[in-house]
């Protein structure tokens, strides 16, 4: 029996997240009595994989062969192969696009019961009880698990990472290999930006900002914060900001440490997309926005006003 | 009796809902501020099939019934009074009056575009002396044989310069009195027509309204609807109906102050808490919300009789009299919730109660319809 | 081409939800169609009204017969033809069999689902779908297009998209960016909803993998802390040394 962590890479690199999802296996896996195994598909440099060994990895398997692009069917079959080799009752995946594209198949494949978007270690092991949010955050679901096999996506920000230095052989994984049935033509990607789900501190601007001509002061602060930008839904969809830094219920789903509401009411779909950060700050000249009602921190006043000298303030604290 | 509606009026209120929501809402403010027609959204709503809904889909309507027709225009009057009269001329009078009265070849030429929202109709009644009292008609159509010579002028047109097709009331025999009284189609583009200048209104400011001149315009015998002198019973036929419209539009721009009012009141805060929670404005939203589900039922009723193809002008004017007048009463205590911020433009409820005070004035003042309703009271209808 | 959309049934997103045990408290709630799914069911017809060679729009959804009215919408804004198999879903997996056994008996190339459902959030149904059925997916799909009478599907990944060319049948899990907005159903389209094909199957078994065993309310958040306009530093302190977030 173990635990099996699946990890994507980025370029042949690991994220944050990924030792996240390390930690939170690790935790699993002491409660069990079993160890922690991690799986790594595609090309990643000998130093990445060094420094999973930090988070608790018994072994590491990897394999790089015709793992240059995702296919759902070829990574779900991977995965599974080695769950089943090294007999893994858990399964633990990223609640991100990758992960959200191959826990189903690889579900359906163990005849595993799956549970998307966990944030805390399970409530029972015997029977296998776990907490999710559904109804879009509204509430939190007890979800038990009957089948032998579980598998699990973690959101990410939620669980804290944990030193827990462990052998970490790393293994080449023997693989049947499956054809992949989709290909990636071309690819359109800006490197080096921030990106909005990876941010830990989020600047975030609303219909209050008038127009897209005046974003300006809202990237300087997201500049002197290190924070990635984003909008509400009216700015996107009146073309202000690209549909990528949507955030709400239905735009992305964020849990960032700081998110920063500029100029945002506050409706519940945009409330939806943001009450898993940790901290909220409102800055609204309406003192009755129900972003207040969500916010940690609060600021009334003009916005034109307040975000120059927060943005001063910023640069000397 | 069952106060149900069925999955297609749910459906149908759905759709004006949600197209009221998320396109009339964009560029409202803007349209009356400028005295933009919304000609983007009547073509939309024309491709929806908005503007011929109640028209038999043999003449390329939607074959909807009226209790639909009450449904759609009030969730557009929540948000957009002057798309709803825009809507309802279309309906209630123009499409219904050509389907209803019209003869085969009318109804091919002119119905078809009207109901499958390619063109826009407008109702000419009104003149400078003759509103309320529309017997005394100076417009004249003189018989010439083969077609009728008009001459006069019209007022207050609604749809005067958007509208390729007119319903024109006209005098051919004036020692007959309103039995000499004509209705014509006549094509906008005619020879002779001529508009006034836009007429800069109170409210309703996104519709046009103009006077409409006419001099020694050709119109063919063809184009004359019903029997020689059928033209008042025609016109007094479908106001009759067309009240239902504006009773439904003046209905949606209380509701639409309402949902306004009950949203500011649990913001906004005074005194240490949401003004909802004072007494004096939660009675006030009550009293709305009364008033506004009374007028919404009485529309339902007239629409119903209609659809069993019963006598409504007894319901439709009683809906149209106290929709039109708690219109008026509950955009203003909607202001009076708001405050200053309900005066100006921002909060939108200034512009609901412009647009209401028009509700009580056209297609028969409120007092026309207290005539309507005691004369049928006579009658024992 | 023929196209099929999995659409579920959700409680409006604006609901203030409440529960006896385990159970939703319907009254009041309005239903709507799950809004990836309605956008879904809006692409497939830009496609096919783009003449780019789609024959057919089906609708497929798990739900007791409350949920035609659902349905209904779908068709009305123009899909020609419903399947709804006859059970209260209980999990993704149960879903996903059910559906599965609604394909295997027609014939599509592109499946659609929404990215997740607005009530369970389970995020899971088009990758189970596409597993039990033997397809290859793709997730995180902002975009699908029809070049050539190909299937070219953009998935969105950290930073941009990757534009892929893919074997069918495909299942396709859907996001923003699929469409704008919802297609309104027009008049027209409402009028013929209830003359257009709904087939009723009944359920299959499937064993249980999960259920939701209790619901349990969020702890209420503490007030807001208020900063003046004038005490930007104040909030800096607050930032910095309570909450320990810069």
């Amino acid at each position: 029996m173990s635990v099996l962590v699946y990890l994507e890479n980025w370029d042949g690199k690991f994220k944050k997240v990924s030792f996240e999802l390390l930690s939170y296996g690790k935790k699993i896996a002491e409660d069990m009595g079993v160890p922690m195994f991690a799986l790594s598909l595609g090309k990643v440099d000998a130093s990445e994989l060094e420094t999973l060994k930090t988070y608790g990895p018994e072994k590491i398997f990897v394999n790089d062969n015709g793992f240059d692009s995702l296919d759902n069917e070829m990574y779900a079959s991977a995965i599974s192969q080695a769950a089943e080799k090294e007999d893994a009752t858990l399964v633990v995946f990223s609640q991100d696009n990758v992960g959200n594209a191959l826990a189903g198949r690889v579900a359906v494949r163990l005849k595993a019961g799956l549970v998307s978007a966990v944030s805390a270690i399970p409530i029972s092991y015997d029977p296998f009880i776990i907490k999710k949010k559904v109804y879009t955050n509204k509430v939190f679901g007890h979800v038990k698990v009957n089948t032998a096999k579980k598998i699990l996506s973690l959101s990410k920000n939620t669980f804290e990472i944990i030193e827990n230095a462990a052998a970490g052989v790393v293994e080449e994984l023997a693989l049947d290999h499956a054809e992949p049935k989709t290909k990636v033509e071309s690819t359109d990607k800006v490197t080096g930006k921030l990106l909005l789900t990876d941010a830990e501190l989020v600047v975030s601007a609303g219909r209050g900002m008038k127009g897209p001509e005046n974003w300006g002061m809202i990237e300087e602060l997201a500049e002197t914060l290190g924070a990635a930008t984003a909008c509400s839904r009216p700015c996107s969809d009146e073309g202000w900001r690209p549909h990528t830094e949507h955030v709400g219920q239905t735009g992305k789903i964020i849990a960032p440490n700081l998110y920063i509401a500029i100029g945002i009411s506050g409706a519940i779909q945009h409330i939806g997309g943001i009450s898993n950060s940790k901290c909220i700050v409102a800055i609204n000249k309406d003192p009755d926005a129900p972003i207040f009602e969500a916010a940690d921190y609060g600021i009334v006043g003009d916005a034109f006003k307040v975000i120059p000298e927060l943005n001063e303030a910023l640069k000397n604290a | 009796m069952n106060f149900e509606f069925t999955e297609e009026q749910e459906m149908i209120r759905q759709a004006a809902r949600d197209y009221a929501r998320r396109e009339l809402t964009q560029d409202v403010m803007e349209r009356d501020e400028k005295a933009i027609f919304p000609t983007k959204h009547v073509k939309a709503l024309g491709e929806l099939g908005f503007l011929g809904m109640m028209t038999d889909p043999k003449w390329g309507g939607s074959g909807m019934d009226t209790v639909s027709y009450v449904l759609a225009l009030t969730e557009l009057a929540k948000v957009d009074a002057s798309v709803a009269v825009i809507m309802s001329v279309n309906n209630s009078l123009v499409n219904y009056g050509i389907e209803t009265y019209g003869n085969d070849f009318q109804r091919e030429k002119y119905l078809r575009p009207l109901a499958d929202g390619t063109a826009i109709g407008a109702f000419l009644l009104s003149e400078p002396e003759a509103g309320s009292d529309a017997t005394k008609q100076r417009t004249t159509a003189e018989d010439k044989g083969d077609y009728y010579l008009l001459n006069g002028t019209k007022n207050w047109i609604t749809n005067a310069n958007s509208a390729s097709t007119y319903l024109v009331m006209a005098q051919t025999d004036p020692t007959r009195g309103h039995r000499g009284i004509n209705a014509f189609i006549v094509e906008k583009d005619s020879p002779g027509i001529t508009l006034g200048p836009h007429e800069d209104k109170m409210g309703m400011r996104s519709s046009d309204t103009h006077s409409v001149m006419f001099m020694d315009v050709k119109v063919p015998k063809e184009n004359r609807i019903g029997e020689d002198g059928f033209g008042f019973k025609f016109a007094m036929n479908l106001l009759n109906g067309g009240r239902i419209g504006i009773a439904s539009q003046a209905t949606g721009i209380a509701w639409g102050a309402m949902d306004l009012a009950l949203k500011y009141s649990r913001e906004r805060k005074a005194f240490g808490t949401e003004i909802f929670n004072h007494q004096s404005v939660a009675f006030k939203l009550a009293d709305m919300a009364v008033k506004v589900e009374n007028a919404h039922n009485l529309c339902l009723k007239a629409a119903w009789l209609r659809d069993q193809k019963k006598r409504a002008n007894k319901a439709a004017a009683m809906a149209k009299r106290y929709a039109a007048d708690i219109a008026m009463e509950v955009t203003t205590e909607a202001v009076q919730i708001h405050g200053g911020y309900g005066y100006v433009r921002e909060y939108h409820v200034e512009r609901l109660m412009r647009e209401a005070k028009l509700t009580q004035i056209y297609e028969g003042t409120s007092e026309i319809q207290k005539i309507v309703i005691s004369r049928e009271m006579v009658k024992g209808l | 081409m023929n196209i099929l959309v999995c659409v579920s049934n959700v409680p409006d997103t604006t609901t203030k939800v409440k529960f006896s045990g385990t159970q939703l408290e319907t009254e009041g709630v309005q239903w709507i169609v799950n809004p990836w799914d309605e956008l879904a069911i809006t692409r497939a017809l830009e496609l096919k009204e783009s003449g780019a060679g789609v024959d057919k729009i089906t609708i497929a959804t798990v739900g007791l017969v409350g949920t035609e009215t659902t349905i209904r919408k779908g068709l009305a804004m123009g899909a020609d033809d419903a399947f709804r198999v006859d059970a209260d879903p209980t999990d993704a997996f149960f879903t996903a069999t059910q559906l599965a056994e609604v394909i295997k008996a027609g014939s599509y190339d592109l499946i659609m689902t929404g990215f997740e459902s607005a009530d369970y959030n389970g995020i899971s149904v088009g990758g189970m779908l596409s597993e039990i059925l033997g397809y290859p997916s793709v997730g995180a799909v902002s975009a699908v297009n029809i070049v050539d009478g190909k299937l070219q599907i953009d998935r969105e990944i950290d930073g941009g998209k990757e534009v892929l060319s893919v074997q069918t049948p495909v299942v396709a899990s859907v996001q923003k960016g699929i469409a704008i907005d919802p297609r309104i159903p027009a008049m027209r389209g409402i009028m013929m909803a209830r003359r257009k094909p709904l087939t009723v199957m009944p359920a299959v078994e499937v064993e249980v993998y999960t259920e939701v065993v209790e619901i349990e309310l969020p702890e209420a958040k503490s007030a807001v802390k208020m900063f003046d306009a004038e005490d930007i530093q104040g909030l800096v302190n607050a930032l910095k040394n309570e909450a320990n977030v810069i």
